[in-house]
């Protein structure tokens, strides 16, 4: 990085990748309280799914969005549409969210928190 | 003519979908139920082409009613045949349910959460992978470090700091553009630059979820304030207990170092920067900055007189910086906002935010960042959803061990640093620990002078000797022991400690114990004139647990208690042994019918 302009160019080019991102992508709260209640074991079985039913799909982190009394928390972005937060995500909650939400695009009522426009 | 005597018509889809999603199963579960109800003459079961619901199968749709069941498993026939066909009622949970749209969702504004919340520090926490640094960058992240380097002065970034109103969100409140000018005007060819993260207050983890979630933010806090005061180094002070923090800041610097913003001649402006990361070993003291600052230096953490103050002669004898995590977080916003913009939020003595770690009895325990003159009341009733399970409100614990407790009528204080201290509290880091009725005040104070006192360096004796002094008349109030005089040599011996103590940590230690005095000298009086715990919680003032005339004998408390002090026989009145009975409590919370009291 040399310059600012540099920075700048690397800024633009970062944000239209992520702005046309054609695939689902579910985000993962890993902060400290997410791990402590149980997200590793939510990121796995996340992972085993996908797995298990060939998806194409984006698997990202991130920290401590603050609502530690809700963790795990998962979020899913279909493209296009908001990012939908699921709460107190178990591995039980898993396939609902996956088959519910990420491959047929239907919210899942009972866990989802809120949206997040970006 | 045959077909309409049939009470029912149940059409089961069996196009291809449902087929693979299990309708042959279901069918045969559904008529061999049928069958063990003598039913099969009156339902007629039918199996349909697709009835175009396929994500929903396997599906049934019941005449003459015309409801549709969805999602349907072979176990719930049982429940259709019995439900809907035998008793006539529309089973609500295999219903179709209209999925949930976007629209109806709440944004994250709109959640009571966060809707009283205002997010600088904590902007990206939560948003983007702390592990990117383009994600940071892609959120305006090195953009104020670039704009500091090429287009200002170290002057110039200091006076943006000062106007700004910043005060340091550690727990004192010192003027952070006023400390950077005195490392500034310090004359020296070597500088450092360091970052407190040694959080060590009970129930506060402000600084863990910034470092963790955004560590990006505070690095790039960090090398505007290299450059403000002229330090080539620096070093982050963070606590070997968050091993996630250490490995996500560690991965940052590296980052960071490979896109040359650290390292030298950072944006081709010849200022040249290296950062790096010092464990602690979770020492409460070495929070206290000349502490801090002996255990880089690898000796043993304890603290020195001020002055000299680290501004003069800190690290390895030079002119140093020490500020918070959280004020590290502020500067780049503040860089890419301007003065007029942040102290525009907060008040006029207190401007910005301040991140809070809600914990105790409440709905929504986590961190929100609120500007400052907020009133407690609304973070705990608004954004923290209140009292849990339904309970009053006694008192908040704000400032950890350095703080105090404030009562239900300071509800409506405005949080900033001038009114807290008005109060007799602090600010402190920002843990906030609520407390609903079943508290005892005496037990708290007891709580935070055992921490402090274990934590105590033992360099000095004010707060050596003081502490445990304190400790000792604590521990004998709420064992039931208090004597007269008691609460007057408390408060003598806070103050003096207070006025004698080496360092922050015996300075402020006795809050706790004076703020609790002065809004709940009720609760000690209680402890030491009458020999009650209003609170319920020390044990040797409750009465002993016995079993009255209301008891069913249900064996419930035989077999739970968890040292077998209770018999009886079953149906007759139960007995507790006093001389086994250690009070814990467990059988009056499992008693159906509240016959276990205390006398």
């Amino acid at each position: 990085m040399e310059s600012l302009a540099e920075l700048r160019e690397l800024k633009e080019e970062v944000k239209d990748q992520q702005a046309d991102g054609d695939k689902p992508e579910i985000i993962i709260g890993m902060g400290t309280c997410g791990i402590a209640a149980g997200a590793r074991k939510v990121l796995k079985e996340i992972l085993n799914e996908i797995d298990k039913r060939e998806l194409d799909v984006t698997v990202n982190q991130t920290g401590c969005i603050a609502m530690c009394e809700k963790e795990p928390l998962v979020d899913v972005r279909l493209p296009g549409k908001s990012r939908i937060t699921y709460g107190n995500v178990g591995i039980d909650n898993i396939s609902k969210i996956i088959v519910g939400h990420v491959v047929n695009g239907n919210i899942v009522n009972e866990l989802a928190i809120a949206k997040l426009n970006d | 003519m045959e077909e309409s005597t049939y009470r029912s018509h149940l059409l089961i889809c069996c196009g291809t979908d449902c087929v693979s999603s299990g309708c042959e199963e279901i069918k045969s579960a559904l008529e061999e139920e049928l069958a063990n109800n003598d039913l099969a003459d009156e339902v007629k079961v039918i199996e349909t082409g697709c009835h175009g619901f396929c994500e929903k199968g396997p599906v049934i749709i019941a005449y003459p009613e015309g409801v549709c069941y969805c999602e349907l498993e072979p176990f719930d026939m049982a429940v259709i045949v019995k439900e809907h066909i035998l008793n006539g009622r529309i089973i609500d949970e295999l219903l179709y349910q209209e999925p949930l749209t976007e629209e109806s969702i709440s944004s994250y504004k709109e959640l009571d959460f966060y809707s009283k919340q205002q997010r600088i520090a904590l902007a990206n926490c939560g948003y983007i992978d702390p592990e990117e640094i383009d994600d940071y960058i892609a959120n305006d992240g090195y953009e104020a470090l670039g704009r500091v380097l090429t287009e200002m002065t170290s002057q110039e970034v200091i006076e943006e700091v000062k106007d700004a109103g910043l005060r340091g969100r550690g727990g004192g409140g010192f003027p952070t553009g006023l400390k950077w000018q005195f490392a500034h005007d310090a004359e020296s060819d070597k500088k450092y630059i360091i970052c407190n993260a040694d959080e060590g207050d009970p129930g506060a983890f402000m600084d863990r979820s910034l470092l963790e979630g955004d560590p990006h933010r505070i690095i790039e806090g960090m090398i505007i304030g290299g450059y403000a005061i002229g330090a080539d180094e620096g070093y982050i002070y963070v606590r070997a207990e968050y091993p996630l923090a250490i490995e996500r800041l560690q991965k940052a610097i590296d980052q960071a170092e490979e896109y040359g913003l650290l390292g030298e001649d950072i944006f081709s402006s010849s200022f040249d920067f290296k950062l790096q990361i010092k464990e602690g070993a979770g020492a409460f003291v070495c929070g206290e900055e000349t502490a801090l600052m002996a255990s880089i230096e690898g000796k043993r953490g304890m603290p020195n007189p001020r002055p000299p103050y680290p501004a003069q002669k800190g690290l390895w004898g030079q002119p140093s910086n020490i500020n918070n995590v959280e004020t590290y977080a502020n500067i780049p916003y503040i860089m890419l906002n301007g003065a007029e913009d942040f102290s525009s939020i907060g008040t006029e003595g207190s401007a910005g935010t301040k991140v809070f770690a809600l914990t105790g009895n409440i709905n929504n325990t986590g961190l929100a960042e609120v500007p400052m003159g907020i009133t407690m009341r609304e973070i705990i009733y608004d954004v923290a959803g209140g009292i849990s399970d339904g309970k009053e409100f006694k008192a908040v614990q704000i400032g950890g061990p350095s703080g105090g407790c404030l009562p239900k009528d300071k509800l409506d204080l405005p949080v900033d640093y001038d009114s807290l201290i008005d109060a007799g509290v602090m600010m402190g880091s920002g843990g906030l620990v609520v407390m609903d009725e079943d508290i005892c005040m005496v037990d708290v104070a007891r709580f935070f002078l055992d921490f402090t006192q274990s934590e105590s360096c033992g360099k000095c004796t004010p707060c050596r000797e003081g502490t445990k002094r304190m400790l000792e008349i604590l521990e004998r109030i709420t064992f039931g022991e208090g004597e007269e005089g008691d609460i007057e040599l408390l408060k003598e011996l806070s103050q003096n400690i207070k006025d004698t103590s080496l360092c922050g940590l015996g300075q402020t230690a006795p809050n706790p114990v004076l703020s609790t005095l002065e809004y709940f000298e009720d609760e000690y009086k209680a402890h030491i004139y009458e020999q009650t715990c209003p609170g319920g919680i020390c044990q040797n003032l409750l009465g002993d647990y016995i079993i009255n005339q209301d008891c069913i004998g249900c064996t419930t408390c035989i077999d739970t208690c968890p040292v077998d002090a209770v018999t009886g026989e079953k149906g007759e009145v139960h007995e507790i042994a006093l001389d086994l009975c250690i009070a814990c409590g467990t059988c009056v919370d499992d008693c159906p019918v509240d016959a276990i009291v205390q006398e």
